[in-house]
C-alpha cells in the first residue's frame, strides 16, 4: 500500500486583516473594497518559503525515523536559490542523512506541490521507502492589488511510504496546459497578471472541472463517493460554482481557507488536504486536484491507521497559534516594499563562507550539536574538547540535534540598537531542559511577554539576506512558549 | 615557584587626554597628547625608552593593524613595539605587557599606550561588529550589541536573587547618578553633568532594561604610562612612587554559554582574577583594603554585579550596598572615582590605562576634588567581551612603601 504516512503544516501566526488592507489604500485602488473581507497569513520579517518548509517538515516528522527517509521534494514558486538545491537545505535543515538520499526541487508552476506529491508516489513505486514532500510559498505582491490580499504565506509537508499508510493513493491524473494566467520572468520577483474574469472563467472555472471530470471517468469511480473535493480557488464566488460544476453537496466542498489563511500557492492544495485529513474518518475517500497551467489530481482513501496517527500541529494548531496584525506598514515592512533606513550600523554585509557552511552545514542548518560520548554533556560547541569542566575529554563526541528539544529563557533583552527589521532585536541564552545551551535571537515574540524560565522551541529561520551577492543565511531561532 | 608582580615595577609617568568626541583629532594626535605629559610627568627622554606596547581593540575603524602607529606618531626611536588586543581588556594588556618586559630584566623603562578613535564612524555606540566576530561566529551569533548582551545580565541577576526588575533599576540608576557626579569633578572627563535619579530612571530605553544613562559614552581618547625597575625610579628622584601590586587575567572558556551550570548574574572571569590579584598583592579582606576602584562600567548592571566578583558585597548585596553608598566617593571604597566609563567614555584601547591614571593621580594626592584621603590599595578591572564569554584584567596598585 502506498500512500501518505503523516503529515505536517506551518501558517505563521501574523494575520492581516483585509480589511485594515482596504482601509490604509483603497484610497489608491477602490476595487480592492470588493475583497476586504477575512484574514491572511503574514510570515514574519525572517522567514521565507524555505524556513516554513523547515517548520512543515518538522511538524510532519516529529517521532518518525528521519534518518530512514530516502526522498526530499520541495515545492514552491518563491525559493531563495535558483541554483543551490533548496530542498537539500531542507534535507540538512530536517537533519536526514545524506547518503541514498534523493532531493528535488519542484518549481515553476502552483501546481508544483501536487507534482512533487505524484512524484513522490513514483518514487515509492520505484522502490523508496520513506519520502518526504514539502510545499510552500511566500509571493511578495504590489500593494493595493487583490492578490495583496487573496495570497497568504504558508507551507505544507506530507510524509509518504509503505507502512503506516493513513490515506492510500487510490489514483492520479494529471491535465497540462500552458494557460498563463500570470507569471514571473526569471529575475522577477512579482506576478504579472492577466484579467481576472477571465482568470476566473476560463481558468479555474474550466480547467479544475474538466481535470476531475477525466479523472473520475477515467478511474470508473463516482464524485458522490468522495467524502471531499479538495481544490484551490481563490475566488469565492468561483469555488462554488466548480463545486456546482461538479454536482457535489455542500459538505463534500473542503474549504478553501480564504477567510482564514489566503491562498498559499503551491502549498495551499496540499494544505487544504491536510486540513481535510485532519477531520477525516477511516474510510473516507478524498480528492484532491491542483491548479497552475494545468491541474494534477490525486484520489486517497483514509485507512484505520489515522485514529493512530500522532497528531502533528497542522492546519489546525498552525491556524490556532494566531497573532492579528494591525499594522499595515509592518505588513508592507516585512515585505520590503517600503524604504527605510536602519542606518550605517546596519550597512555592513560580510560575505558568507561557503567552505565555513560546507563544514559545519549539520550545526548551522540542522542545530546538531555534539553530545560527549564520556560524561553525557550535549553542547553546542565549535570544538572537540567537552564543556564539561570535570570532564574535558578531547575527540569523544557524538552528534547530538536541539532542533526539537525544549529549552528555557536563562536570560534575555530586547535591543533597540542593534538594526532590526523589527525592532527591539529580541535575543538571549537558552538552556535546554536535556542539556546543552544556546545564545541565539529569539522570534515571533513580544518581548513584554518573556520571562527568565519561559519554555521555549527552536525554529529555522533566515537570519540575514545578503541583497548583493543574492544569498540567504538561515540559523535557528528561539521561539518563546506563551501560554495563553 | 611564581612570586607575582607585586613591587617588581614601579610606574614612573603617566598621561591621559581629554576625552570626548575629539573631531579635531585622529589617534596619532590623542597618542601625542597623552605621551607629552607622561613623557613631562616622568622626567625621561624619548631616548629612554627601551620598549613600547600599544593597546587598541577596533583597529579596522582605527589605527589599523601593527604597532605601528605609536611608533610613527611619537617618533619612537625603532625600539621594539607590540600591539595588543584582548576586547576591552585591550589598555590593561598594553600595560601588562610593559610591566612584564621590564619585570622580566629585558628592560629598564617601557612604555604602555592605548588609544581609540571611535567618532570616525559615523553613527553612535561602539562600530558594530559583524566583522570582527569570526567567520564561524558570524553564522550563528544573534543579531546583538553590547548594551543588548550586557543588558541579559540584568535578567539573569533579577532572576537569580528575586529582584524586581523595578528595585533592580533603582539600585542600578543609583551607580550612573554616583558616576556622573564624579565625572563632573573631572576637566578630563567627556561628561562632565551631574544627574538625576529621575533623568536615569526617565531615559529611553537602549536595550532592556537600560537606558539610555545606563550605558557609558563612547569617546576618543589616549592614555599611556611609563614604567620602570624601582632602582630607575629612585634614581629619577621618585620619592612616592607608585608601584604595581597585582595584575591578573581570566579568560572564559565557553562555559557560561555552553554548560548548564552559570545562572546568568555575575562574571566567573571576574571572580576568579579579583581572588588571584588579591592574593598577588598581599590583600586579605579586600572590603577593607582596597581604598579605591575604577571598575568597567560599560553599563550600570555590569559596575553593580561586578562588586559582587570583586569579593567587596555579598552576593545578591550589591544593590543594598549602592544604595547605600558605599561606592560613592565619600563612602568606604569609592568607585569610579574619576567619573567611570559612564563618563569618560570608552575609547576602549585606552580605558584600562585611563583607569591607573586616575589611580596614581590619587595616590600621588594630586586628584583635585575627587581626592580620596589616604589611599593606599587602587584596583582597576576591564571586561571585555560579553556576560557569556569574556576577558577580565584586574590591576592593582599602591605606594611602593605600603
Amino acid at each position: 500500500m502506498i500512500g501518505i504516512t503523516s503529515y505536517g503544516a506551518y501558517i505563521p501566526r501574523l494575520r492581516l486583516s483585509r480589511k485594515v488592507i482596504a482601509q490604509n489604500m483603497a484610497w489608491y485602488a477602490p476595487e480592492i473594497l470588493a475583497a476586504s473581507k477575512g484574514e491572511r497569513s503574514v510570515a514574519n520579517w525572517d522567514e521565507d518559503a524555505l524556513s516554513m518548509a523547515v517548520a512543515a517538515s518538522y511538524d510532519c516528522l516529529a517521532g518518525r525515523d528521519k534518518k530512514a527517509v530516502d526522498a526530499v521534494y520541495l515545492a514552491s514558486t518563491t525559493l531563495p536559490f535558483v541554483d543551490r538545491l533548496n530542498a537539500d537545505v531542507l534535507a540538512t535543515a530536517v537533519n536526514t542523512r545524506e547518503e541514498r538520499v534523493t532531493c528535488a526541487d519542484f518549481t515553476g508552476s502552483l501546481k508544483s506541490g501536487t507534482t512533487a506529491l505524484m512524484a513522490a508516489v513514483d518514487a515509492l513505486k520505484g522502490g523508496k521507502s520513506s519520502v518526504l514532500v514539502a510545499a510552500s510559498e511566500m509571493r511578495r505582491t504590489k500593494a493595493a492589488t487583490t492578490v495583496e490580499m487573496y495570497y497568504g504565506d504558508g507551507a505544507a509537508a506530507l510524509h509518504l511510504g509503505t507502512d503506516g499508510v493513513i490515506a492510500e493513493l487510490t489514483g492520479t491524473y494529471s491535465l497540462n496546459c500552458d494557460f498563463v494566467d500570470h507569471y514571473r520572468g526569471t529575475g522577477k520577483d512579482i506576478d504579472y497578471r492577466w484579467e481576472e474574469r477571465w482568470v476566473r472563467d476560463e481558468g479555474y472555472g474550466k480547467i479544475i472541472p474538466k481535470a476531475i471530470a477525466e479523472f473520475v471517468a477515467a478511474a470508473g469511480v463516482k464524485i458522490s463517493e468522495y467524502s471531499k473535493v479538495i481544490y484551490p480557488c481563490y475566488f469565492g464566488a468561483t469555488h462554488a460554482g466548480i463545486a456546482k460544476r461538479l454536482g457535489l453537496a455542500p459538505e463534500q466542498v473542503q474549504d478553501p481557507m480564504h477567510a482564514v489563511c489566503g491562498d498559499t500557492g503551491s502549498a495551499h492544495a496540499l494544505l487544504m488536504l491536510i486540513a481535510a485529513l485532519e477531520e477525516a474518518k477511516p474510510g473516507d475517500k478524498l480528492l484532491l486536484a491542483s491548479f497552475g497551467q494545468g491541474s494534477d489530481v490525486l484520489s486517497f482513501q483514509v485507512t484505520e491507521q489515522i485514529s493512530s496517527l500522532k497528531k502533528p500541529l497542522g492546519v489546525r494548531g498552525s491556524l490556532a497559534n494566531r497573532v492579528e496584525m494591525t499594522n499595515y506598514q509592518k505588513f508592507i515592512k516585512f515585505k520590503d516594499l517600503i524604504i527605510s533606513d536602519m542606518g550605517i550600523r546596519g550597512e555592513p554585509n560580510p560575505n558568507t563562507s561557503l567552505t565555513t557552511l560546507w563544514r559545519n552545514r549539520k550545526k548551522f542548518l540542522g542545530l546538531v550539536g555534539t553530545r560527549c560520548t564520556k560524561c553525557g554533556t550535549p553542547q553546542y560547541s565549535f570544538t572537540p574538547v567537552c564543556v564539561n569542566p570535570e570532564c574535558k575529554a578531547a575527540h569523544q563526541m557524538e552528534e547530538y540535534e536541539f532542533a526539537d528539544k525544549l529549552g528555557r529563557v536563562l536570560m534575555y533583552t530586547g535591543d533597540m540598537l542593534a538594526p532590526s527589521v523589527d525592532p527591539p532585536a529580541v535575543y538571549g541564552i537558552v538552556s535546554f531542559d536535556d542539556g546543552g545551551r544556546l545564545l541565539a535571537d529569539f522570534t515571533d515574540c513580544d518581548l513584554n511577554a518573556i520571562t527568565v524560565g519561559l519554555p521555549v522551541q527552536m525554529s529555522f529561520r533566515r537570519r540575514r539576506k545578503d541583497e548583493v551577492r543574492g544569498f540567504s543565511v538561515y540559523f535557528w531561532k528561539a521561539v518563546p512558549q506563551v501560554q495563553g | 615557584m611564581a612570586t607575582g608582580i607585586r613591587d617588581k615595577v614601579a610606574i614612573i609617568g603617566m598621561g591621559c587626554t581629554k576625552f570626548g568626541e575629539r573631531w579635531d583629532c585622529g589617534s596619532e594626535e590623542l597618542m601625542v597628547e597623552a605621551f607629552e605629559e607622561c613623557l613631562g610627568d616622568a622626567g625621561i627622554g624619548l631616548n629612554d625608552i627601551e620598549a613600547a606596547w600599544l593597546g587598541t581593540c577596533l583597529d579596522e575603524v582605527n589605527v589599523g593593524k601593527s604597532a605601528l602607529p605609536p611608533s610613527i606618531a611619537l617618533r619612537l626611536p625603532n625600539i621594539s613595539v607590540t600591539r595588543v588586543e584582548n576586547y576591552c581588556a585591550s589598555g590593561t594588556e598594553a600595560f601588562r605587557g610593559a610591566v612584564y618586559g621590564v619585570a622580566s630584566g629585558a628592560y629598564d623603562i617601557a612604555l604602555a599606550i592605548g588609544v581609540e578613535k571611535l567618532k570616525d564612524i559615523g553613527y553612535g555606540g561602539l562600530p558594530e561588529f559583524s566583522t570582527g566576530m569570526g567567520i564561524t561566529n558570524g553564522f550563528w551569533f544573534p543579531n546583538m550589541t553590547a548594551p543588548g548582551c550586557f543588558a541579559m545580565l540584568a535578567s539573569g541577576y533579577s532572576a537569580a536573587y528575586g529582584i524586581d526588575m523595578k528595585d533592580l533599576k533603582q539600585a542600578m540608576a543609583h551607580v550612573s547618578v554616583k558616576s556622573h557626579a564624579n565625572g563632573a569633578l573631572n576637566p578630563k572627563a567627556h561628561l562632565q553633568k551631574p544627574v538625576t535619579l529621575e533623568q536615569v530612571l526617565g531615559a529611553p530605553t537602549i536595550a532592556y532594561p537600560l537606558g539610555l544613562f545606563d550605558c557609558c559614552g563612547v569617546s576618543d581618547g589616549s592614555a599611556c604610562a611609563i614604567v620602570a625597575t624601582p632602582e630607575i625610579a629612585r634614581s629619577l628622584g621618585k620619592k612616592d612612587f607608585v608601584t604595581v601590586k597585582a595584575l591578573q587575567l581570566s579568560l572564559s572558556n565557553g562555559e557560561e554559554m555552553t554548560f548548564n551550570e552559570w545562572n546568568g548574574s555575575n562574571f566567573i572571569t571576574t571572580s576568579k582574577a579579583s581572588s588571584a590579584a588579591y592574593a598577588e598583592a598581599g590583600i586579605k579582606n579586600p572590603r577593607e583594603e582596597i581604598s579605591m576602584m575604577e571598575v568597567h562600567d560599560c553599563f550600570s548592571i555590569t559596575e553593580l554585579v561586578t562588586m559582587e566578583d570583586l569579593h567587596i558585597s555579598e552576593r545578591g548585596k550589591a544593590p543594598a550596598d549602592i544604595l547605600d553608598g558605599f561606592y560613592d566617593l565619600d563612602g568606604k571604597v569609592p568607585c569610579q572615582v574619576d567619573g567611570g566609563l559612564k563618563c569618560f567614555g570608552h575609547p576602549i584601547g585606552a580605558s584600562g590605562i585611563r583607569m591607573l591614571y586616575e589611580m596614581y593621580l590619587q595616590l600621588h594626592g594630586k586628584a583635585g576634588k575627587r581626592q580620596v584621603k589616604d589611599p593606599r590599595y587602587g584596583l582597576t578591572h576591564n571586561l571585555g567581551g560579553f556576560p557569556f564569554m569574556n576577558i577580565c584584567s584586574i590591576a592593582i596598585v599602591g605606594r611602593h612603601d605600603v
